[in-house]
């Protein structure tokens, strides 16, 4: 095994381990945590999978914006001691359990996928980073094939803030 | 190359961020685990891109945007319910029940 395979497998057990963590913990302040473990993980998958600078913006904008405010929240609600059971019934936990148990038998088909090798380019992204630099060959693209779906999320991040503010709002 | 174990990480993740929101009953957490679904299908997206080229990148960008707004819109909800009802377990949140 290479040095790149023993860090995947590494950070991917880490994602997974804190992920279960993340979903079995009672207290919302430690099940907030162990997701930013998961989110860290996964900005280091990222790195091993040629995408520098997405894996930054992982961990400015999931593990430090979003579950900043995540953990804001629970604060404010006073949430943190995790009062009560909050795991559903047996139906709940059957159903689950049976979805669960089906999408893991799709994932004998996954281990072995690949796209058709007509379109694929080996080493594609890292070619591009050789030509682009790492920021370049996403910020590229970004503000030129993709320049009209960019505009739009500038405006759906507009709205989101003004619907937030309502929403939170006690009286307008 | 690791394409097929990525994929492999990534759907038994997602399939964890299902899990839990179907055995969880606070709001908060059930939101943790749809960003927890969001971020193994951008682990799959981050896969593809590295042998297809640079598109999977910039959708991963753009649903890191949808997500921080659907993160701050939620939560304004989550907030908002908690004023009404003084909880947010989902079994007491059950108007649209009928």
């Amino acid at each position: 095994m290479s040095l790149v395979t023993v860090v995947f497998w590494i950070f991917a057990v880490l994602a997974l381990g804190s992920a279960v963590l993340c979903v079995t913990r009672r207290s919302p302040v430690a099940s907030a945590l162990w997701l930013v473990v998961t989110m860290f993980s996964l900005a280091a998958l990222f790195v091993v999978l040629d995408a520098q600078f997405i894996a930054v913006l992982q961990v400015l904008v999931y593990a430090g914006a979003v579950m900043v405010l995540f953990l804001f929240v629970i604060m404010l609600l006073n949430l943190g001691r995790g009062a009560g059971q909050d795991r559903k019934g047996v139906v709940g936990l059957t159903v689950g359990a049976v979805l669960a148990g089906w999408l893991f038998v799709q994932l004998k088909f996954l281990w072995h996928a690949a796209p058709p090798a007509l379109i694929q380019v080996p080493n594609a992204m890292a070619q591009l980073q050789q030509q682009h630099g790492m920021v370049g060959s996403v910020a590229g693209p970004l503000y030129d094939a993709y320049l009209v779906p960019f505009e739009i999320t500038s405006v759906l991040l507009l709205a989101a803030v003004v619907g937030a503010v309502v929403l939170a709002k006690r009286k307008l | 190359m690791l394409l097929g174990p990525t994929l492999a990480v990534a759907a038994v993740l997602f399939v964890i961020g299902v899990l839990g929101v179907l055995i969880r009953r606070n709001a908060i957490i059930i939101f943790m685990c749809v960003e927890l679904m969001l971020n193994a299908v951008n682990l799959t997206f981050i896969a593809f891109a590295q042998s297809l080229g640079v598109g999977g990148q910039i959708f991963v960008f753009f649903v890191m945007a949808v997500a921080a707004a659907e993160a701050a819109v939620g939560l304004a909800i989550v907030l908002a319910i908690y004023r009404h009802k003084e909880t947010v377990d989902l079994r007491n949140i059950n108007i649209l029940k009928g």
